[in-house]
């Protein structure tokens, strides 16, 4: 909560102008990384919202992954295979909306795959309501069950909203790490469905703006003598693209600066949702073991493997203080979202 | 045929129309009905068609209506006068729109109007008395020009009522008027609304409305009162607004509050909202008495919708809600108490207080070491940790939880100078937060510990400073939490003053006699304690004027029994 939101001064945004002049410059060379293989993007509407994904051995999350977001109103998936040899390449190719782009290359010197959804933003997203989320990562928001994200990117519109801000929620089984059985076929949620309800903070950062969101079950557990590690919870992850936005940080923060403002006010009207994060389905030991090796995660990974053993020691996240989970409405009333004014109907 | 006939302007959901319209017929009210003339033909001549049946259906002539302009109050009366000229018998006229529904039985309504034969329904307020004008005109609604449409061309609309008020323009008010605003729908007397529509100046007034902005919420409202000898300055129809200052939508599930509001007509109703028709359209046999309209009963939980809608929830920090801290009232969710020197001067201060309020009592939050949560818990509501690292991090972030995770529940917490002080500015800013504090009290501890008297010495010097340090901040102006502040000296002398007002400001259930007071710690020794170290050259002075032999006035002090009040 600290108290900086005067904003910068002529000088910092010129150096945030090159920042991001020099982000999308990156994204855009970065294009030669990237091979096609099936490009669909010629049945994209207009008016259609576009997903972005990057993705490496997601075969058990991506049937619901799909159903889910199609549910929801994503009209196409334009997704980066990041060398998956899991069967989940040739599962995406036969997806009819899905078009698909693979790279060999570095996820952490590509940004953790930014650069390369970045590209595919700025050729295929301009001007549409673009999502970016993990294969892991479920949306949702106020109304979801009944209105779709083309009801809710209509109403952001009249509202004059470009952005939409999400908590990533970490969900963990009642039990061990690793000890389910989950069939990809189902909702992750019948096996993940526990979440922490209240520890979560925030402050904003400089000089981007961004509300800095930190807290819940990995911290609780995993970084609890480092705090400053953990992982960072804030999102925008529905946003009304232009060739000239970026993002900086995955999606905890964009620029231009204003996009970061599409939280906060003075009172809470804005809206915003949850990514439900999928994280600790029963694979999540083995692929811990995977990415501890592969050290392709976070921008210095010798700091975190004392956070893939602890997962690898399969413990129990649930506690006493371990809360259900129901329905966004529960999550509305915990204070981690909020309708801001969207209406469950199109009254008029 | 009824005494009460029916106007209603539409311009939407014509089906709907239909259905709200025979309803009314059904019970013998003759409707007329203006459609806005930019409702295309075949959707005009199809809804005329399909009401051609019903005799008491009539439709006027067209107008086109557009927010804020002349059209809505042109379309009310050419349809008032077709009420009037083709029925006869009609004594009351009762305007709506096409999106109102009545809630209860229609008889109720018409009995409920011929036992009030002379009254005219209207709001009707002074410009001076209305607090719910938009853009912050009220007067000049009367006495500027207004040829720009507010809603196509804002910033035309905007620089020409600067430009006005720049050059001092000014229109006058035809004479004998006194202009009143209040709410578009009202149920006025044949009489009433004759004399408006037949009276001689009546194309004088028509051409200064017209130029009059929002006239459909004040040509009625300021003609009525120059003619009705009996008005009652209300609306019939049920109607609220959100905070932006439009119509509040009805949807399904208002069903339940609508019930209870007792008026005789709501709007506006979502054309959808099928189980509201369905409910209100169907013959209601009430039987309950004749109950007189109650918004009332409902407005309390609109205007929390309204205030949560602009404010968000106190105490809450999240993605979609992060204030300035200058612009909240409070930086937490529910009031809580923060106690200093209460745990070190009472052997039992934690559970007689819980025993005494119900509270939820906790150690010291910010212990260097680990929070102490009540009852030794290592996770509080909301799996908030007890680690002092996560604390640390972000302590008013730790506290803000605390609180918002236990709201309903009133938190009482140990604190001292002891522990980690990064709270002390939050704590003073936050109006929830009650504080009380016993200086000086942190050396009870050194006191009966088994330290070495040089590091009590210098252990001594450092609490006193930090005390020092904090109360400074709190003494300081724009300070919203509610303190109280004791030197031990004074509070030893009379301890059960200083703990009845404690208990009265957290609003304990038996605040009137304290009955059972906890138990002081054995002070035997503590003046010359005190003067012991100022003998080693550090000046205590936190704790107040103790005596050195622990005298108090002439009586000697026991600290050898508890306390009892006789």
């Amino acid at each position: 909560m600290s108290l900086q939101d005067q904003p910068p001064g002529l000088v910092q945004r010129y150096k945030l102008r090159l920042k991001r002049r020099r982000l999308l410059w990156r994204s855009f060379r970065s294009r030669h990384q990237l091979t096609a293989l099936s490009d669909r993007t010629r049945r994209i509407g207009s008016g259609d919202i576009l997903a972005f994904t990057t993705l490496r051995n997601e075969i058990t999350r991506l049937p619901w992954f799909f159903h889910h977001y199609r549910a929801m109103g994503i009209n196409h998936f334009l997704m980066v295979d990041n060398g998956s040899d899991d069967g989940s390449v040739p599962y995406l190719l036969d997806q009819p909306d899905v078009s698909l782009w693979q790279t060999g290359a570095s996820y952490r010197a590509s940004r953790f795959g930014l650069d390369w959804l970045t590209w595919l933003q700025m050729r295929y997203g301009h001007g549409r309501w673009t999502l970016m989320v993990d294969a892991d990562e479920l949306l949702i928001y106020a109304h979801h069950e009944t209105r779709s994200l083309h009801d809710l990117t209509a109403w952001l519109d009249a509202q004059g909203c470009e952005a939409f801000g999400a908590l990533m929620l970490d969900l963990y089984p009642k039990g061990r790490l690793g000890t389910q059985r989950y069939d990809p076929e189902t909702d992750p949620r019948d096996t993940l469905n526990w979440f922490d309800p209240g520890a979560y903070r925030a402050r904003r950062q400089h000089p981007l703006g961004n509300l800095w969101v930190q807290g819940g079950v990995r911290e609780r557990v995993f970084f609890a003598d480092r705090p400053e590690k953990s992982p960072t919870l804030n999102k925008i992850p529905l946003v009304r693209w232009s060739r000239r936005k970026a993002y900086v940080n995955a999606c905890h923060s964009a620029l231009p600066r204003a996009l970061n403002f599409a939280y906060d006010g003075p009172g809470g009207h804005t809206p915003s949702g949850i990514l439900l994060h999928t994280k600790f389905l029963p694979e999540v030991v083995e692929k811990s073991r995977i990415e501890k090796h592969r050290r392709q995660h976070f921008h210095d990974p010798d700091q975190f493997g004392a956070y893939y053993d602890g997962i690898i020691s399969r413990p129990n996240l649930w506690t006493p203080g371990s809360e259900k989970l129901r329905n966004w409405q529960q999550l509305q009333d915990l204070g981690l979202m909020n309708a801001g004014g969207f209406p469950a109907t199109t009254g008029k | 045929m009824s005494s009460l006939g029916v106007v209603m302007l539409v311009h939407t959901a014509l089906d709907r129309v239909e259905q709200v319209a025979r309803h009314w017929t059904a019970s013998g009210c003759p409707v007329v009905i203006h459609v806005d003339r930019k409702v295309g033909s075949p959707a005009y001549s199809d809804f005329v068609a399909a009401c051609a049946d019903d005799p008491l259906i009539l439709f006027s002539d067209r107008h086109v209506c557009e927010w804020g302009g002349w059209g809505i109050v042109a379309a009310s009366q050419s349809a008032a006068e077709l009420m009037l000229e083709r029925f006869p018998e009609v004594r009351h006229v009762y305007l709506s729109s096409g999106a109102c529904l009545p809630l209860r039985p229609l008889g109720e309504l018409i009995d409920y109007l011929a036992d009030r034969p002379r009254v005219d329904f209207i709001e009707s307020a002074t410009t001076r008395d209305v607090s719910w004008t938009i853009g912050g005109l009220d007067l000049e609604r009367f006495t500027l020009r207004f040829p720009f449409s507010w809603r196509k061309q804002r910033k035309l609309f905007d620089a020409y009522v600067r430009l006005q008020r720049a050059l001092g323009m000014r229109r006058s008010i035809p004479e004998g008027l006194v202009p009143h605003m209040g709410s578009q729908w009202w149920c006025l007397t044949r009489q009433t609304l004759s004399a408006i529509l037949q009276d001689p100046k009546r194309a004088e007034y028509d051409r200064y409305f017209r130029r009059v902005w929002i006239p459909d919420e004040s040509y009625f409202q300021t003609l009525a009162r120059l003619y009705s000898t009996h008005i009652e300055s209300r609306s019939l129809t049920l109607s609220k607004f959100d905070y932006q200052g439009r119509p509040h939508m009805f949807y399904d599930d208002h069903l339940q509050l609508l019930r209870r509001s007792d008026c005789f007509v709501a709007r506006k109703i979502w054309h959808r909202a099928d189980r509201l028709y369905q409910a209100f359209l169907t013959d209601q046999n009430s039987a309950m008495t004749p109950a007189e309209p109650n918004p009332g009963k409902i407005d309390r939980v609109f205007s929390k919708a309204v205030e949560r809608r602009l404010r968000g929830r106190d105490g809450l920090y999240m993605q979609s809600r992060f204030p300035r801290r200058n612009t909240e009232r409070s930086l937490t969710a529910f009031p809580y108490s923060v106690f200093q020197g209460f745990a070190e001067l009472f052997e039992d201060f934690g559970p007689w207080l819980a025993n005494a309020t119900g509270a939820r009592v906790h150690g010291h939050l910010f212990h260097p070491d680990r929070v102490q949560f009540a009852g030794d818990a290592r996770l509080m509501n909301g799996a908030l940790s007890d680690c002092a690292n996560l604390r640390d991090y972000n302590p008013e972030a730790f506290l803000s939880n605390l609180i918002w995770n236990t709201r309903g529940e009133r938190q009482c917490f140990q604190y001292s100078p002891a522990d980690t002080q990064k709270i002390n500015a939050f704590l003073a800013h936050d109006r929830n937060a009650q504080i009380a504090i016993i200086t000086g009290a942190w050396a009870v501890p050194l006191f009966r510990s088994n330290m070495n008297f040089a590091d009590i010495r210098s252990e001594t010097a450092r609490l006193q400073q930090l005390e020092a340090k904090q109360l400074e901040l709190l003494d300081t102006a724009r300070i919203k939490a509610r303190i109280r502040i004791w030197t031990m000296a004074d509070f030893v002398e009379s301890p059960m003053d200083p703990l009845q007002t404690i208990l009265e400001d957290m609003g304990a259930p038996q605040p009137n006699h304290l009955t059972e007071a906890p138990t002081m710690v054995d002070l035997t020794g503590f003046g010359k304690f005190l003067q012991n170290l100022k003998n080693q050259g550090m000046h205590p002075y936190m704790m107040g004027d103790f005596p050195v032999d622990d005298v108090f006035g002439s009586q000697p002090k026991s600290f050898e029994k508890p306390y009892l009040v006789q």
